[in-house]
């Protein structure tokens, strides 16, 4: 049952990014400690990736969080972590973050907010 | 899926990894390399864990079509085993012959 509980409220985690006209929280990221104290490389360099955006990033960490850690592996079907997700859509971890922000593909998934975040990070 | 387990014992995770993406895959390049070293006192490595996490290189035709996530879950479908058994991370470089010129 436990289970049940937590795997819903994946789904909610991961739906409430779901925001394409506003683009207020398009990123979840569940990874091993928080963005200001990531507790494993991986994670530390996708949040590092995600932050060139300038765009909000809600975390999770998956540490402290057996049930959520299982619970999101079984939802995604993705064995490791980081997992990040974009508009509610699983993009996958760090390497495929990493190739992507390389290729420039990022920008497009992220859209609006990602335009919104160097404007206002230039500023 | 379970047919030669036997074997698997004696050998080290890599070698076990190396079999299983190499034959699967009919990679044409597949460098395997143990990074755990880097990742010691880690915070889900428990002690004395060793061939924890790897870097891995693939060249394989079979990632021709398919995107990233596709080609990183043929990946990890294949190290089910060792993802239950005490491998926490790797990296994955998946590309097909043409992508990497070869």
């Amino acid at each position: 049952m436990a289970r049940l509980v937590s795997s819903s409220l994946v789904r909610g985690l991961v739906r409430s990014c779901r925001a394409p006209s506003t683009a207020e929280n398009p990123v979840i990221i569940f990874m091993k400690g928080y963005p200001e104290a990531p507790r494993c490389g991986f994670s530390a360099l996708a949040v590092k990736v995600l932050q060139q955006y300038g765009v909000s990033i809600t975390a999770r960490d998956i540490l402290t969080n057996m049930k959520l850690k299982e619970s999101v592996k079984a939802y995604s079907n993705w064995p490791t972590f980081p997992q990040i997700f974009i508009n509610g859509e699983f993009v996958g971890g760090s390497d495929i973050i990493l190739s992507m922000h390389q290729k420039g593909e990022l920008k497009g998934l992220l859209g609006d907010s990602a335009q919104k975040g160097e404007q206002d990070s230039a500023q | 899926m379970m047919g030669s387990r036997g074997t698997s014992v004696v050998l080290s995770r890599a070698a076990r990894m190396r079999q299983k993406l190499q034959s699967a895959l009919e990679a044409s390049a597949l460098d395997i390399e143990d990074v755990s070293y880097q990742h010691a006192g880690h915070a889900a490595v428990k002690d004395n864990a060793n061939e924890t996490h790897f870097n891995i290189k693939v060249i394989s035709p079979k990632f021709e079509g398919q995107n990233l996530v596709k080609r990183h879950r043929m990946v990890y479908d294949l190290l089910t085993d060792e993802l239950n058994s005490g491998l926490h991370a790797i990296s994955i470089v998946a590309k097909t012959p043409t992508e990497s010129g070869s």
